[in-house]
C-alpha cells in the first residue's frame, strides 16, 4: 500500500507545481458559474415552478461542479501515461514490482485532487457568501452531508475508473485523440456536466440515470442538496457502487489480456 | 533462455497518397521475427555483452528477460522464475537501464524519483541510505540528485538512471544501451562503474551495446546476434582469434612503389605511404615485413591488430546480417 502512497504524492506534488494554471482556473471557473447561473435565472423567472430543481438547489450543483472540476473535468487525461505508451516509456513501468492499473489509477487520483486542492477552496469560500439566491449553501441536514461525502468519493474514483479504460484503450489505438473526444462528449454530457440529469426528459430519466456516467459527478451534487433522498438516494449511492466495481473489474481483466500481447514501441 | 520466438506484426505500406489511401481499406502486415529460436545460459555473477546490428532482436530479448514482453514460444528462467509469469516477484531482483528512456520524474528533483523508488522497492530505510551513499560516492551524484532531472545533462542523467536501477540491489542488471549519447568521460565513468558493481557485489550484468569499447573494457563473454538469431556465443578472446588473422601494417617508405606479398591486401596507397593487410595464416608479419624492407628503404612501420569494430563488422559480413 505504502508504494502507491508515494506514488500518489510525486504526483500529487508535481500536479501542485501549476500555480498560475490554478489561479488563472480559479477566475475562469468562477466567471463560467456565474454565466451559468445567470443565464438559469432567466429561464426560472420565467416559469422557474415546472423545473426539477429549485434554484438553491442549483445554485449548490453548479458551484460544487466548478469547484471540483479538477476532479471531475472528462477532458483532463494524465499525457505522461500516453506518451508513455507511445513511446514506449511503458517498460520501465513494467519493470516494477507493483501493479500497473493500480500505479496507474493512483496517479490519476493524485493529478485529480492535486488540481482540485488548489483550486477549490478559493471558489467555496467565495460561493458561500455570494448574496441568495447565488448562494452556495450548507447541505440541509448532517446525513446529507455525509452522503455527499460518501458519493463523492464514489463517484470520483467511477469516474477514474472510467478513464482507465481510455489508458489502456491507447495500447491498441496509439493515438487516443478520437477516443478521447468521442468519450469525453459523451461524458459531459451523460454524467451532468453541460445540464444538470434532472433537467433531461422524463421518459429518458431511467436510462441516464442507469449509466455509469450519472455516478460520476451528478449523484454527489444532489445529494449535498437535498435533490436526491431517502430511497432514491441509496439507490443512486448503490449504482455509484455497482458501476465502481464493474468498471474496476473490467479494466483489471482488460488490462491484464493487453499486456499479455503489449508492444513496445520504439525499439 | 530457450528456444524463445517473438513475432511482431508490423503494418507496412510504400509511400504514396494512393497507397495511403489503398492502406485505409486494407492494410498489409508483415512478420517480423525479432527472435527465433534464441537459446543462451548465462551464470550468475557473469558479465555478458550482447552486440549485434539494429533490429537484431538486442532490445526484444532485453524486454523478455525483463518481464515486459511474452514471447511466441519458447522458455526462459531467471532465478528460477518466469519473467512474464511471475512478473512482480521477478522485477523485485532485478534492475534495468533502458538508455533511450527515462524513469526519472522529469519535473521534481531526483533525490524525490530515488524515494519513490525506495518506496516501490519496499527498500529497508537503512539499507536504502546505506547504498544510496555507496551509489553517491561512486558514480558522483553529490549534488545533481537535488536538481530536478529536466535540468541534467545527459551525462548526469544517465548516471542517476544507473544509480535509480541499483537501489534494491538487484542480483541481475540490464543495460540497454547505457552509454548511448555519452561523451567520452562520462563513458569511461560508467563503465568503471559497471566494472566496479560486478567485481565487488557480483552482480549479473546483461549489455547490450553499439559501442564496441563498452564491450572491450567490459564484458569477457559476447553473444552476437543477427535477424534474431544467435551467431556466436564465446569470449571476446575467441571472437578476435576467430577474425583476428588479419594484421594491419602501415609502412612509410622512400623510393618507388614496393611490390605487394602475395598474401597481402593494399588498403591505402600514396606515394611513400602504404596501408596494408595481411593475413598472418598465409604470411607471418615478420615476413611481410623483410619482404617490403627488400625492395624499398622503410623508414617507419607500424603493426596493429584489427580493431574491435572490425572484427564485428566483418561478423556481420560473414553472417550476412
Amino acid at each position: 500500500m505504502r508504494k502507491y502512497w508515494s506514488f500518489f504524492r510525486i504526483r500529487f506534488i508535481a500536479g501542485l507545481q501549476y500555480r498560475a494554471a490554478a489561479l488563472a482556473g480559479i477566475c475562469t471557473q468562477f466567471f463560467w458559474g456565474t454565466m451559468t447561473l445567470l443565464l438559469y435565472r432567466a429561464f426560472y423567472q420565467n416559469g422557474g415552478s415546472a423545473f426539477p430543481m429549485t434554484f438553491p438547489e442549483l445554485s449548490c450543483y453548479i458551484w460544487l461542479q466548478q469547484a471540483s472540476l479538477g476532479m471531475f473535468m472528462a477532458w483532463s487525461f494524465d499525457e505522461d501515461i500516453f506518451s508513455g505508451i507511445l513511446s514506449g516509456g511503458v517498460s520501465y513501468e513494467l519493470c516494477r514490482p507493483a501493479d500497473l492499473y493500480a500505479m496507474w489509477f493512483t496517479k490519476n487520483m493524485a493529478l485529480r485532487m492535486s488540481r482540485t486542492a488548489l483550486r477549490c477552496l478559493p471558489i467555496l469560500l467565495v460561493a458561500a457568501f455570494l448574496p441568495e439566491p447565488f448562494r452556495l449553501l450548507p447541505p440541509p441536514d448532517l446525513f446529507c452531508f455525509l452522503g455527499f461525502v460518501v458519493s463523492l468519493l464514489l463517484g470520483f474514483l467511477v469516474l477514474v475508473a472510467f478513464s482507465m479504460l481510455v489508458y489502456i484503450s491507447a495500447f491498441y489505438t496509439l493515438s487516443t485523440s478520437g477516443v478521447r473526444i468521442l468519450v469525453v462528449s459523451v461524458v459531459e454530457f451523460f454524467s451532468g456536466f453541460v445540464i444538470p440529469l434532472p433537467f433531461f426528459p422524463e421518459a429518458l430519466q431511467p436510462f441516464v440515470r442507469a449509466l455509469p456516467f450519472a455516478s460520476m459527478q451528478s449523484t454527489p451534487f444532489l445529494v449535498y442538496s437535498g435533490n436526491l433522498s431517502g430511497g432514491e438516494l441509496a439507490g443512486a449511492v448503490g449504482m455509484q457502487a455497482v458501476w465502481l466495481i464493474v468498471l474496476l473489474v473490467f479494466g483489471r481483466l482488460w488490462m491484464a489480456k493487453t499486456l499479455k500481447r503489449v508492444v513496445v514501441q520504439g525499439g | 533462455m530457450k528456444n524463445v520466438t517473438k513475432t511482431f506484426r508490423v503494418a507496412k505500406r510504400s509511400a504514396g497518397f494512393s497507397k495511403a489511401v489503398k492502406a485505409l481499406f486494407q492494410k498489409e502486415y508483415t512478420d517480423i521475427h525479432a527472435l527465433q529460436d534464441v537459446t543462451f545460459t548465462i551464470k550468475d555473477g557473469e558479465m555478458v555483452g550482447y552486440i549485434g546490428p539494429n533490429g537484431a532482436g538486442k532490445s526484444s530479448t532485453i524486454k523478455i528477460l525483463s518481464g515486459v514482453l511474452t514471447p511466441d514460444s519458447g522458455s526462459c528462467l531467471v532465478n528460477g522464475r518466469i519473467p512474464w509469469k511471475d512478473r512482480v516477484a521477478h522485477v523485485k531482483e532485478i534492475g534495468v537501464v533502458f538508455g533511450q528512456r527515462s524513469q526519472l520524474w522529469w519535473d521534481v528533483p531526483v533525490a524525490d524519483s530515488f524515494e519513490l523508488l525506495r518506496d516501490i522497492y519496499k527498500i529497508d530505510p537503512e539499507q536504502y541510505r546505506k547504498t544510496l551513499a555507496r551509489l553517491t560516492e561512486l558514480l558522483d551524484l553529490g549534488e545533481i540528485v537535488r536538481t530536478p532531472a529536466r535540468q541534467l545533462s545527459l551525462g548526469q542523467r544517465m548516471r542517476c538512471e544507473i544509480a535509480a536501477s541499483l537501489l534494491h540491489n538487484p542480483k541481475i542488471l540490464f543495460l540497454d544501451e547505457p552509454t548511448i549519447g555519452l561523451d567520452a568521460v562520462s563513458k569511461i565513468a560508467v563503465r568503471d562503474f559497471i566494472k566496479t558493481l560486478n567485481r565487488e557485489e557480483k552482480t549479473t550484468v546483461i549489455l547490450t551495446t553499439h559501442d564496441m569499447q563498452d564491450i572491450e573494457a567490459l564484458t569477457e563473454r559476447v553473444l552476437l546476434i543477427g535477424k534474431g538469431r544467435v551467431l556466436l556465443d564465446g569470449t571476446l578472446a575467441e571472437l578476435k582469434k576467430r577474425h583476428g588473422t588479419y594484421k594491419i601494417l602501415t609502412v612509410d617508405y622512400t623510393g618507388n612503389a614496393f611490390a605487394v606479398p602475395p598474401a597481402a591486401d593494399l588498403i591505402e596507397n600514396l606515394p611513400g605511404h602504404a596501408v596494408l593487410s595481411v593475413n598472418t595464416v598465409v604470411l607471418s608479419v615478420s615476413q611481410a615485413v623483410s619482404a617490403i624492407s627488400s625492395t624499398v628503404e622503410v623508414k617507419d612501420i607500424s603493426v596493429t591488430g584489427e580493431s574491435i569494430e572490425e572484427t564485428v563488422l566483418s561478423l556481420y559480413k560473414e553472417f550476412d546480417i
